[in-house]
């Protein structure tokens, strides 16, 4: 079986965010670390190459900070690693990064399960993992938290994913897109030999001509959303209120009095 | 292309998601401004037709009504497929739905057949020289983007949960309903639903109106339970910081923050929680914060707008208390 694990690089989920007068975004010191949701594809990737045998490779588009990313699922496990990128991928929106995956797979070929974490931690879209699916004509599995069964030989795969109502079954042909939600799995910690390994691997870049994409399908020019201003969020006013009652049962008195003065119960 | 906007009503077994109605509403706001019509598009199975004169109600000018099993489980493939061809076919400036699991999946699909720009979990929308400007909440809400799809059309947007107000229904508006046949046949259709296990409890956190969160304060599953007492008391929806799920003391499904829901209700309570900043990503935008902590320096005091400093065994039984004698 071969599955490919589809990643970034984020800011640290820690990372105090800010923006200058000209708009730029910075994460100040903070590391550029794999996209926390990531772990979970790859966990799985791990899970199910142990269970029916295989390999495992992981992608992501992006320039050299993508290394990090990739270099992470490495040490986690991941047997091959490719990084895509061209400087006119830069200022991609979901629908040209999915075009550019979507190459990707293609060019690798012999794809069974193609893993999305649920979305990551900077743009927040949700989207990449289900345009893909579209664009590859494969059932998009999202938010799935059980993979109830696998079988390779029969190219068929049963998931459970999460709705607002409760999990939905669905069982759907192979190769098929998967995307990972937190409660399928406990995300490994990376192991010093992992570590090790990750650091003398290679790690093949491809171009656009490689994967066969059209320059005006990617980056900006290939894109439907632009953002043209980023910003703070607006402070908010004013400290936190604390009542400080005779006794607990007044200072709830005091409190529920307030809540029905700002007429929210 | 027309001034038109479109909107996707989800329903699950017939009944409809209130974010579609706030979907509708924010609909019929830029068509007004535009000048043009709110087309609903309500694709499900039998049964799904009475949402047809709910949509109207909630603003829509047209239903776009399929009724068919291909439709009544949600799968994108056909939902997608048919939502493609009735944008085609129409044209629309733009096309709303409501940022929910279904929605977030739809959205792009739909910018995928279509070769459009979706920006999702919007927040705010205006029209600047005719063109949707919205805005977003980027890195857990640490920052605010502001996004345009400035050359493509539709312009497909996903809209958060109460992020926009739900309109008042008015049952005497009129509106016609069309019937669109589905464009996918079963046998088109790859992924199939071969069961449904709903989750417990009844509220939505995404669309409470209230939500009780409990956190590491409360020391263990038991501890939950004046927590839960106090969710029910205020008809509340339960949640949990993720150090209360990864104890195990609460499912998954409850937690709150950026590996969890993002919420915004009118009344969030926090107790026991500390306040982490993952977990104010996901319900900084409520209303009210109220945080009951015995640490004064905990950082959900800097965050909520009325704070109680006390053991929240003994805060929480107060207050429920004394809601319950306020409210009856």
């Amino acid at each position: 079986m071969h599955i490919v694990v589809c990643t970034k690089h984020t800011p640290d989920s820690e990372a105090k965010m800010s923006v200058d007068e000209a708009g730029n975004v910075s994460w100040g010191e903070s590391p550029l670390i794999i996209n926390p949701w990531d772990e979970y594809a790859v966990e799985e990737a791990l899970i199910l190459r142990d269970e029916h045998g295989g390999t495992v490779t992981v992608v992501s588009v992006g320039a050299e900070a993508a290394l990090e990313a990739l270099k992470h699922a490495v040490a986690m496990g991941c047997d091959e690693a490719v990084r895509v990128w061209d400087d006119a991928c830069a200022g991609a929106d979901t629908l040209a990064t999915s075009y550019v995956l979507a190459k990707t797979v293609e060019k690798i070929g012999d794809v069974d399960l193609l893993l999305f974490g649920k979305s990551a931690i900077d743009a927040e879209t949700w989207q990449t993992g289900s345009a893909v699916a579209r664009r590859l004509g494969w059932p998009a599995l999202m938010y799935t938290i059980k993979i109830a069964e696998l079988d390779p030989d029969g190219k068929r795969i049963v998931v459970e994913r999460l709705l607002e109502q409760g999990r939905q079954v669905v069982s759907a042909p192979l190769p098929a897109v998967v995307g990972t939600t937190k409660g399928i799995n406990e995300p490994r910690y990376t192991s010093f030999m992992g570590i090790r390994k990750a650091a003398k691997m290679a790690y093949p870049l491809w171009t656009l001509q490689d994967v066969g994409a059209e320059a005006d399908k990617v980056g900006a020019a290939g894109s439907g959303v632009r953002w043209p201003e980023v910003a703070m969020p607006p402070a908010r006013e004013g400290e936190a209120e604390i009542i400080a009652g005779e006794t607990v049962e007044e200072s709830a008195a005091i409190l529920v009095d307030k809540l029905l003065a700002e007429k929210v119960i | 292309m027309s001034n038109d906007i479109f909107t996707w009503v989800e329903q699950f077994k017939g009944e409809p998601a209130a974010v579609s109605w706030e979907a509708i509403g924010a609909a019929r706001e830029l068509a007004d401004e535009l000048g043009g019509s709110v087309v609903a598009c309500v694709f499900g199975g039998e049964g799904v037709e009475k949402l047809a004169q709910e949509a109207i109600s909630y603003g829509a000018d047209t239903v776009l009504l399929a009724e068919d099993a291909t439709l009544a489980d949600f799968r994108v493939e056909p939902q997608a497929a048919l939502l493609a061809s009735v944008v085609r076919e129409a044209e629309p400036s733009a096309v709303v739905i409501g940022a929910t699991f279904r929605g977030r999946e739809l959205g792009p699909a739909l910018a995928v057949d279509l070769g459009t720009g979706c920006i999702a979990d919007c927040i705010a929308l205006e029209l600047a020289d005719g063109q949707v400007v919205a805005t977003r909440p980027i890195y857990a809400g640490k920052l605010l983007c502001k996004c345009v799809v400035p050359d493509r059309r539709p312009q497909i947007l996903t809209t958060r949960a109460r992020a926009f107000a739900k309109p008042e229904p008015d049952p005497a508006r009129s509106g016609e309903v069309k019937q669109v046949e589905p464009v996918l046949a079963e046998d088109d259709i790859l992924c199939q639903v071969t069961g449904f296990e709903a989750a417990g409890g009844s509220v939505s956190l995404a669309d409470a109106g209230i939500i009780v969160s409990g956190g590491r304060g409360v020391g263990g599953p038991e501890g939950f339970e004046p927590v839960r007492e106090l969710a029910e008391t205020l008809g509340a929806a339960l949640g949990a910081s993720r150090a209360a799920v990864d104890a195990g003391w609460m499912p998954y499904a409850h937690q709150v923050g950026q590996t969890g829901k993002t919420v915004g209700p009118d009344l969030y309570v926090a107790a026991g929680i500390s306040g982490a900043i993952q977990h104010q990503a996901g319900m900084r935008t409520s209303k009210v914060i109220v945080a009951v902590n015995k640490d004064p320096e905990a950082p959900i005091f800097k965050l909520a707008h009325y704070g109680i400093v006390g053991d929240l065994f003994k805060v929480v039984p107060a207050l429920n208390a004394a809601l319950k004698e306020k409210l009856g």
